[in-house]
Formats: structure tokens, C-alpha cells, sequence
């Protein structure tokens, strides 16, 4: 039952001699057998690799050596590049691709001992809210094998909240991060853009694209992100400013916190039971010190549309590099490099990546590129404004994550836009390129996690993180497990 | 008979002397096996990221300054969008509307007079790889992939083939002077495209534009030119129309073809580059840039004219090279005699890299060195020729002038008495030629003379030797 | 880029703008997502009501400039990586099917 604790609870353990790495990465190989069949949180587990980098972990330790993260295992979303890993960002299109290198974020993680044991399932490309866009089968959501974990770092909350690895990483451009760990009970955070080196992230938007830990707690998700943050040659627009220390800003109360609701945010049409259970945790913020005020973020019913402008544009610049001539899938038959493209693209990708990838050309095609592309970012500007303007009454802004708690599966598959407008209250955190956490605040119905966002102003990390913290410390969501983490625990139930 | 104006514009794309690529820290090395320079960046793998390479900006911002162009103060990358087998992202990152130049030109000599010739921008981009050809498959070579390119675009208005072979060799002596690139057409760093319509005398508007690619050298563009406007001559006067289209020259057979498209023109879909941050050079930088342009040839030309009172034929020997003009203005500098130098540098020096086919940077006599040979030689504490032979010394030893003469004891003596002691020995033992100098022949003093100089080991000062001489024997 | 096209409410060619980005089509697909995309767009009418004249258009996130490396030569990847990720290769280059100029 190793595999069910935290980072930092593993790392006392080691650290006091009680485990070895050893014992904790077959633990979590254990529960990956025992449960992995049922949810399809990972696509690639190498056993042998992962017990070797154990056995070093270990061995290491006994040595002196003081990695922040030495011998805790971690699994990976299928779009951060692990050198002699397969990336395969849950397309046909990169099958059989292996990387040659370690994304900036990956490296510092191993140069702190972190052990890579799998790579997790996710929408292709990191286009979806719900894993089903993959093209290695769906994810399960652990709380309700019929429901979707989240995406498109699906596979990365569903192994979290299955207690299937001790944490993860995942992705997040419109809400890929705190999305699925809101529908999976753990928490996500989406750093500052620039925050974490893009070096190694398969590209999807680049001015949106950031890495972020999903993990079952707050301080677990600070660890992660003091390692990785920071300014990296390798990627310009990674900010120089320095790393602070964010273990130190976790509090267990408010007081001096003043927590801005957007009126936009609570207008209606949100889900009973997540409307419950996130004013109920605006109350224990209140509780904790916590002053409540409402605060304005008037261009937010177009946040939706201006992000399904730009992501999709700079994707399809980003994915014109999958053309089977360098790496991944081609197609056979191609009489010259036009028919290869076409042909392999056809048959590499699935139809969401398509879909967005015609969106995104089009936008800037010649005679729409102003009506679109230039427009959205126009809009863009305004909707960054908002939050500078929102954040000058107000320490964090809290909202819901999500309207709804977990999907059914198949549920939305039907109507893009739909499920689109589903990303409502991440994606304007990506647009102004702030920072945003989700953490569990409640059950709905009993069955299925509710998430609460708290966003922050660009750099503004310690101030959620201590909201989440102070929150997360005040009531009882963490400590919450799905039956399959249940089982995983073997006959002790963690409190 | 219609007369046809001619409107030239040439596109210049220059591959940049850096020791990196322009987003990648691959090296530039050229003929290295294939695929041997390459990284995630430049193969343009999942999760890459370019990050810019000073080194690249500056030397395109120096060409900018060289050529008279202003610096734009805010400038930024944008992708161009399309798919070629040579292209490592599908998208190039290059600059569309926010170029690192603006304006410029180069002045051409046509007829005697000078013509200046304009320039529209100067931009960075990053250079495709190299596909080799062969019968059912293409092989790709992606070692030139992100390697610098500067893009010189000028504004149409050249009037003739000639005009635009003058404008490149001007362009070219100017890169390669400020050491920006080798601009060689058959190496491949420096490539040209061509655009030229024609219209009929008196028609303001210009004619169809006609593209013209895979000229590989100046007289390959010379020929070019001169062959598409014989042809477009051909259709107009015939009453046909130009179409609009890229010819690709076609060197064997001396004759453009049609490129065969198979597909419209390019929609490039440009957008600002999301991975780079803008360029604002501040103005502290570009100054310091521009404290390191070296003059142009002309400018360099006039100088030494002006400055070291040389002959125009010396100044145009050594403006010529900017290295070699580095060398002669250090050496000039410290001497008394910058004409003297001048002739060293013109003669000796020149040759002697010719015959060892080395730079002048590989040049075993410094500057400074020659500086001081000049002026032993002027305050003639060495003759002539002594000072060939230390030159001589120098080369194949090394050593400093003064050290070497001292050492080897080669001071010219212009010490009255003692050449007079030899003068008298001479004159004792070579009785026949005292009565030739003395019955008229003047060979005879050149005799002694020389006699002289052997019996004091080329030591005595020649003019002293003469004249002493002369004295002794007009009694 | 400034001419507005939009202006006419022409529906998106799907299958011209599915060829600038090298994708094959079924005419099942090209039907499927002329429908969803259409649809889409026209949701995107939201944008083209509000007034953005006197707006920047926010091209990054961060107010860095200048971010420039120096001009050092440091060591890529070996070649066998490349080709080994490579579909097909041969003498150290990667092949494609001829390219006809």
C-alpha cells in the first residue's frame, strides 16, 4: 500500500529507512496489475526499467545522495519527451517514435531522483476535455467506471486517483490539467506561461501550452512545481523571474486573503451539486480568514471562442511537422511526398485533431486571418486586462472548474462545440497566461468529485497554492478515495 | 519597332558566417557527412523550441548599417506556412512584416556614372535542408537546416542583365568585406532569384512579373536575364501575353523552363512566431555594432589617399582586401613612411602570400614589424638591400628587425673613416678600373662601388662609398 | 491580410482549406466537418461585434524581449538516433519518395 501515499509521505518513509524505493515502485506496479485492465490509465509501462531506476534510487540513497525526489515514482502524460521513451501524445501518427531526448521539466525531476514509470493516456495531441479523443482507447473515470476521467491529461488523474502511482504530470492549454483532476478528486495546477520550460512538451498552442503536476495533494503539487520552475536557455519564453520557495507559503488559515468571485461565473446553468459544493467552499475559505468579495471579468463570454481560434491556429502550424518523413507513421503507397503527406496525415490522425487542425488553418487563411486569428488576440488582450483589473480587489479569484461534474462516456461526442463550451472557466486562465489550481471540494451526489478552481495572478502560484492548501487542510476532500483506490489499499482505508 | 524598359528586382538570400545555426547550437560546418549537425531543433522533433543566435542578428544588422539601410527598433519572427520534403517543421520561421532592416542600397558604375540601386529590406530566416536526387527516391541531408540566412530584397530597379550582375558583385564586396559571409554562388552561400517584367516604352505601369529560380552563379544570371528578355521580347512583339509564373534556368541547354506547379500559388498563412520574443535593439547595442563596421572599399580608398598622401593606384591595391588594408593602416601608422610601407605591402608582402597561397592573418611578419624595417631602413641604418635580405629573414625565422641586425651585425656603416679604409683598399687592388673610371667609362664606378659593398659585407653605406670614391679619384 | 472575406458569409471551403494543411478527406468527412465547423464558426460571430480598434493583439504572454543565445557550437544528437526514428533511410540520409521539381 506505498502506492497509496503521497510524495512527501513516501519520502519520509524512505528517507527513514522504513521502505526502499524498491518496495514502493512494485507496489505501485502491483496496483497498475490489479487495476490498470479496468480504467487504461497508462499505454506504456516498462517494469524492468522502472525497477532498475528503483534499485539506482536506492542505492543512491544509501550512498548520501539528497534528490528532493530520489526514488518516488512518477507517471508521465504521453506528450512530454523522456529520452528512450516511446511519446506517442495518443496518436497513430507518432507510433513506434522514440524520443531522443528529456524535456527541461523531465530532467530536473531526474536529476532529483525521480523514477519514470509509465506513460499515461490522453486526448490526441492534448485536443479534447475527456481522454476519448485517444487513438489507444479510452481512459475510465476511478469514481465511475462509466464515467470520463477528464482530458486531456486523463490518463494521468485517472492513475492518481487510483492510487495506480504516487503522482503525475499532465498538460494544461485550455484546462487540461485541472479539468481532469477536478472530475478525478486530486488536485491539478496550471503554472504562470513561462513558469515551466516547454522544452520537450509535444507543442499543441504555444502561447497556452504549460506542464503541471496533478498529485493528491497541495504540498505534493508545490514540490513538483519548485523543481521543475523555472528560466530554461532552451525555451524563450520562460520567465527569468526567480523560483520561490512555495512549501513556505503553505498556511493552514486566510487571514489577509480577499477571494474574488467573478459574477460571470455564477450566472446559471451550472450543475446543482457543484453550485453546492463550491459555495460551500467559499464558506470554509470564509471561515479560514478568508474576505469575499465579487469581483467583474466582463469578456468572458467570449473566452471560448477566442481560445478555439488561437489554439487551434498555432496548432496547426505546431502538428504540420507529423508528415511521416522524419519519424512516426507513414503511409504506404505514396507515389511523392505531396500524396505521403496527405495519406499519412489522413491515416495518422483522428478526427478532433483534423477538425482542429482545418479550424486552425483557416483562421489563418488569407482574407481571415484579420477577421480571427488577429481578432482573437485583440480580444485576448482584453480578456488579460480583465484579470489585472479583477486581481487589484482581490488576492484569487474562485470558480468552479467545471459545470458539470465527470461526463458519461460517449455523452458528448456528438457536438465539438458543445463540448467546447464545456472549457468555459479554464481556458481564460491560459489566455491571460495566470496561473490556476483545482482542488477537490466536494462529492456530488455522494459519487463523483467536484473541483474548486482558485486562479492567481501571473507569477501568482504562492498565493494558490496556500488557498488550496489552507483549504484542502480544512476539510476532509483529500482523504476521499474511489472504490478502486479502495481496493488498492489493500483492507486498510487511509484517513 | 517597339522598344522594351526592362525592370529588374533581385531577391539575395546569404548564408551567414556563424559558428552555430540561427535556433540551434548546431555547427554550420559545410561537407560534413550527411545528417552529422543535427539536433531535435533543427530535425524539427516533437517538443522543439528555436532560440535566437546573436551572432546571426548582428551580422545582419552590420550588413544593414553597411549598406545604408535604417535598423528597425522593433522587429520579431513570424512562421511561414508550407510543406516541402526539405522543410524540418512544415513551417519556416523567417520575418514577414517587422524585417531587422528597412531602405539602403549600393551605388553601381554605368557608363561612367554612378547609379544607385535601392534596397527594400533585409530579413532573417533559417535555411531549408538538402535534398539529393536520385531515380525513384529522394534523399534528405538536414546538416543546412536552420543554418543562418540573411534575405536581401532590392526594389526592382535594375534596367538591365548587367546592371544586375553590378549590383551583385558590389553586394557581394561588401559582405564579404565587413566578413559576414563568403557569398559564394558555387558553394551555395549566397543564391539569387530574379524577378523581371518588361513593358513597352512609355507605359507607366510595369509589365508581368516573371520569377526566375537555379541561376548558380553571375554569369548563369547574366545569361539568364539576357535569354528572358529576349524571350518576353519575343512574346510581346508578337502580340502574346506574359503569364505569371516562376522559370527555373536551365544552364545546358541556356534557356528557361515553365516550373511545373501542382498547385496554386501559396497561401504562407503567416503568423507571429509564439516561440520567440520580440527584438527591441536597443540603441547602445546597435552603436557598439556599428563601432565595429569596417569602411566601405570606396570610403577605405579615399582614406589612404587622403590620410597617407598615397597614389590612387596604392589605396585601390590595398583597399582592395579589408585584411590586407587592416595590415598596411596598422603597419602605416607606426611609421614614418606610409608610401614606403605601401611598396612592401604592394610588392613583397602580396607575393609572398600569393607564391604560399596563405592569408594575410597567416603572414609571419606583423605589422608593427614591418613598421620598423621601413624606418631603419629610411633612417638608413640599413641599406636597400639589407633590408631584403632581413626581410627575407623574417619571414623564414621570425624575429624583429632590430634584433636581427644587431645580431648579425648587418648595420650599414656610414662611418666616414671606415669606409674610407676600404674605399682605399679598392681602389689599391683593382688599378684597371680606377683607369677605366678615370678614361671615362661610368661602369667602372659601379664596379667599384660594388667591390666596396663585397669587401664590407654589403655593410658599408653605398651612397657614402660612391662618393668617397668619386672624390678619391677626380684628383 | 486585410482583406475581409468574411464580409460575404461564405461558408468554409473545407476541402481547399483541408489541402493547405495536406490532409486526404473522405467525402464522409469533408460533409461531417463542414457541418460541426460551420457551426462553429458561426458561434465565433460573437467576436466580430465588439470594437478591438484601439487594442493590441496580445502575441505572447510574457513582456520578455531580446532573448538571444550565443554563438557556441554544442553537441545534437548522434546520427543513428535520427535515422533509427527515421521511416525509411539509406546512406545516412532520410528518404522520401522523389520530389519532382
Amino acid at each position: 500500500m506505498l502506492n497509496t501515499f503521497t510524495i512527501h509521505e513516501v519520502l519520509d518513509r524512505l528517507n527513514r529507512g522504513e521502505c526502499r524505493s524498491e518496495d514502493v515502485v512494485r507496489s505501485v506496479l502491483d496496483a497498475i496489475q490489479r487495476t490498470d485492465g479496468r480504467i487504461h490509465g497508462y499505454l506504456a509501462i516498462n517494469e524492468a526499467d522502472a525497477l532498475e531506476q528503483a534499485r539506482a534510487a536506492d542505492t543512491a540513497r544509501s550512498n548520501g545522495a539528497k534528490g528532493r525526489l530520489l526514488g518516488v515514482p512518477i507517471a508521465v502524460k504521453d506528450v512530454l519527451n523522456v529520452k528512450g521513451q516511446p511519446c506517442t501524445c495518443g496518436s497513430k501518427i507518432l507510433k513506434g517514435y522514440i524520443s531522443p531526448y528529456d524535456a527541461t521539466a523531465i530532467a530536473r525531476l531526474r536529476d532529483e531522483g525521480a523514477v519514470f514509470v509509465g506513460r499515461t493516456n490522453m486526448d490526441e495531441f492534448a485536443m479534447g476535455s475527456t481522454t476519448e479523443n485517444s487513438a489507444y482507447g479510452i481512459t475510465r473515470n476511478p469514481w465511475n467506471l462509466d464515467c470520463v476521467p477528464g482530458g486531456s491529461s486523463g490518463g494521468s488523474a485517472a492513475v492518481v486517483a487510483a492510487d495506480e502511482c504516487v503522482a503525475a504530470l499532465g498538460s494544461d492549454t485550455g484546462g487540461s490539467v485541472r479539468q481532469p483532476a477536478s472530475f478525478c478528486g486530486c488536485v491539478g495546477l496550471k503554472p504562470t506561461y513561462g513558469r515551466i520550460s516547454r522544452y520537450g512538451l509535444t507543442a499543441y498552442a504555444s502561447s497556452l501550452d504549460q506542464i503541471g503536476p496533478i498529485t493528491k495533494d497541495v504540498r505534493d503539487a508545490a514540490l513538483l512545481l519548485q523543481i521543475m520552475a523555472g528560466v530554461d536557455a532552451a525555451d524563450s519564453t520562460t520567465l527569468p523571474s526567480t523560483v520561490p520557495d512555495y512549501q513556505s507559503a503553505l498556511t493552514k488559515d486566510l487571514k489577509g486573503v480577499t477571494v474574488g468571485l467573478p459574477k460571470e461565473y455564477f450566472v446559471g446553468g451550472l450543475d446543482p451539486e457543484v453550485e453546492r459544493c463550491v459555495q460551500e467552499a467559499i464558506e470554509v475559505c470564509r471561515q479560514l480568514g478568508a474576505k469575499v468579495v465579487e469581483v467583474s471579468l466582463p469578456n468572458t463570454r467570449v473566452a471560448v471562442d477566442t481560445y478555439y481560434i488561437i489554439a487551434p491556429a498555432e496548432a496547426s502550424a505546431n502538428l504540420s511537422r507529423f508528415d511521416g518523413v522524419r519519424y512516426g507513421y507513414r503511409a504506404a503507397g505514396a507515389a511523392d511526398p505531396l500524396d505521403l503527406y496527405k495519406k499519412s496525415r489522413a491515416e495518422g490522425f483522428g478526427p478532433e485533431v483534423k477538425r482542429r487542425i482545418i479550424l486552425g488553418t483557416y483562421v489563418l487563411s488569407s482574407g481571415y486571418y484579420d477577421a480571427f486569428y488577429l481578432r482573437a488576440q485583440k480580444v485576448r488582450t482584453l480578456i488579460r486586462r480583465d484579470f489585472e483589473a479583477a486581481f487589484k480587489q482581490c488576492t484569487v479569484i474562485l470558480s468552479p472548474v467545471a459545470s458539470t461534474p465527470a461526463y458519461r462516456i460517449g455523452q458528448n461526442s456528438a457536438d465539438p462545440l458543445q463540448m467546447y463550451l464545456g472549457d468555459i472557466f479554464t481556458v481564460p486562465v491560459n489566455l491571460a497566461g495566470i496561473c490556476g489550481l483545482s482542488v477537490p471540494c466536494g462529492m456530488a451526489s455522494g459519487k463523483l468529485p467536484v473541483g474548486l478552481q482558485v486562479m492567481g495572478p501571473a507569477l501568482g502560484e504562492e498565493a494558490i497554492l496556500r488557498t488550496g492548501y489552507a483549504f484542502e487542510q480544512a476539510t476532509q476532500w483529500r482523504s476521499y478515495r474511489s472504490g478502486i483506490a479502495k481496493e488498492n489499499a489493500g483492507s486498510q482505508v487511509r484517513l | 519597332m517597339t522598344t522594351y524598359r526592362i525592370t529588374i528586382g533581385l531577391e539575395v538570400h546569404v548564408q551567414l558566417k556563424t559558428k552555430s545555426k540561427m535556433f540551434c547550437a548546431c555547427s554550420t560546418d559545410f561537407g560534413s557527412e550527411p545528417n552529422t549537425h543535427i539536433c531535435p531543433v533543427c530535425m524539427g522533433y516533437p517538443g522543439s523550441l528555436p532560440v535566437m543566435n546573436r551572432e546571426a542578428i548582428r551580422l545582419t544588422v552590420i550588413s544593414g548599417l553597411m549598406l545604408g539601410c535604417r535598423i528597425n527598433p522593433h522587429s520579431k519572427f513570424d512562421r511561414k506556412n508550407y510543406f516541402y520534403p526539405d522543410m524540418p517543421k512544415n513551417y519556416q520561421i523567417t520575418q514577414c512584416d517587422k524585417p531587422l532592416c528597412l531602405g539602403g542600397g549600393v551605388d553601381i558604375e554605368v557608363g561612367g556614372q554612378t547609379k544607385r540601386l535601392g534596397i527594400t529590406r533585409i530579413h532573417q530566416e533559417e535555411d531549408v535542408a538538402k535534398n539529393m536526387h536520385y531515380a525513384t527516391w529522394s534523399g534528405i541531408d538536414f546538416n543546412r537546416a536552420g543554418v543562418p540566412l540573411m534575405e536581401i530584397v532590392s526594389e526592382p530597379d535594375m534596367e538591365s542583365a548587367d546592371e544586375a550582375v553590378a549590383y551583385l558583385q558590389t553586394l557581394r564586396h561588401i559582405l564579404v568585406y565587413a566578413g559576414v559571409s563568403e557569398c559564394n554562388m558555387e558553394e551555395g552561400n549566397m543564391r539569387c532569384d530574379v524577378n523581371i517584367s518588361l513593358r513597352p516604352e512609355g507605359q507607366t505601369t510595369l509589365g508581368t512579373k516573371v520569377e526566375i529560380k537555379n541561376m548558380n552563379s553571375f554569369k548563369g544570371i547574366y545569361n539568364a536575364l539576357q535569354y528572358e528578355i529576349e524571350r518576353q521580347r519575343e512574346v510581346l512583339a508578337g502580340g502574346g501575353k506574359i503569364t505569371q509564373e516562376t522559370r527555373r534556368w536551365d544552364v545546358d541547354k541556356g534557356q528557361t523552363f515553365s516550373m511545373r506547379t501542382k498547385e496554386d500559388a501559396h497561401d504562407y498563412r503567416y503568423f507571429p512566431e509564439p516561440d520567440l520574443m520580440p527584438i527591441a535593439l536597443p540603441e547602445t547595442l546597435v552603436a557598439e555594432w556599428a563601432a565595429t563596421l569596417p569602411l566601405l572599399p570606396a570610403q577605405r580608398r579615399e582614406k589612404f589617399v587622403r590620410e597617407f598622401g598615397l597614389p590612387e593606384y596604392d589605396a585601390q591595391v590595398l583597399a582592395a582586401e579589408k585584411a590586407v588594408g587592416d595590415f598596411f593602416e596598422t603597419a602605416a601608422r607606426l611609421s614614418r613612411n606610409p608610401k614606403a610601407v605601401s611598396n612592401w605591402v604592394m610588392t613583397d608582402v602580396l607575393r609572398t602570400l600569393t607564391e604560399k597561397e596563405i592569408p594575410i592573418s597567416a603572414f609571419a611578419i606583423k605589422p608593427e614589424a614591418l613598421a620598423e624595417l621601413v624606418d631603419m631602413t629610411d633612417a638608413k641604418v640599413i641599406n636597400s638591400n639589407t633590408a631584403r635580405d632581413v626581410f627575407a629573414i623574417m619571414l623564414k625565422e621570425g624575429g624583429q628587425a632590430k634584433e636581427i641586425v644587431a645580431a648579425r651585425g648587418l648595420a650599414q656603416v656610414s662611418d666616414a673613416g671606415a669606409i674610407e679604409a676600404v674605399v682605399d683598399q679598392i681602389i689599391a687592388e683593382n688599378p684597371k678600373s680606377v683607369e677605366d673610371f678615370k678614361n671615362g667609362k661610368v661602369a667602372a664606378m659601379k664596379f667599384l662601388v660594388g667591390q666596396v659593398m663585397r669587401l664590407s659585407k654589403g655593410k658599408a653605406n653605398p651612397q657614402m662609398a660612391g662618393a668617397l670614391l668619386e672624390k678619391k679619384l677626380s684628383n | 491580410m486585410t482583406d475581409d472575406k468574411t464580409q460575404s458569409a461564405k461558408k468554409m471551403d473545407v476541402r481547399y482549406v483541408a489541402n493547405l494543411a495536406r490532409l486526404n478527406l473522405t467525402d464522409g468527412e469533408v460533409a461531417e466537418f463542414q457541418a460541426q465547423l460551420d457551426h462553429i464558426v458561426e458561434h465565433f460571430n460573437q467576436l466580430r461585434s465588439m470594437n478591438v480598434d484601439d487594442v493590441e493583439p496580445m502575441a505572447h504572454a510574457t513582456p520578455i524581449q531580446n532573448v538571444f543565445r550565443d554563438d557556441v557550437v554544442r553537441p545534437g544528437l548522434e546520427r543513428d538516433v535520427i535515422l533509427n526514428n527515421a521511416p525509411q533511410q539509406a546512406s545516412g540520409l532520410i528518404m522520401v519518395p522523389t520530389i519532382v521539381e
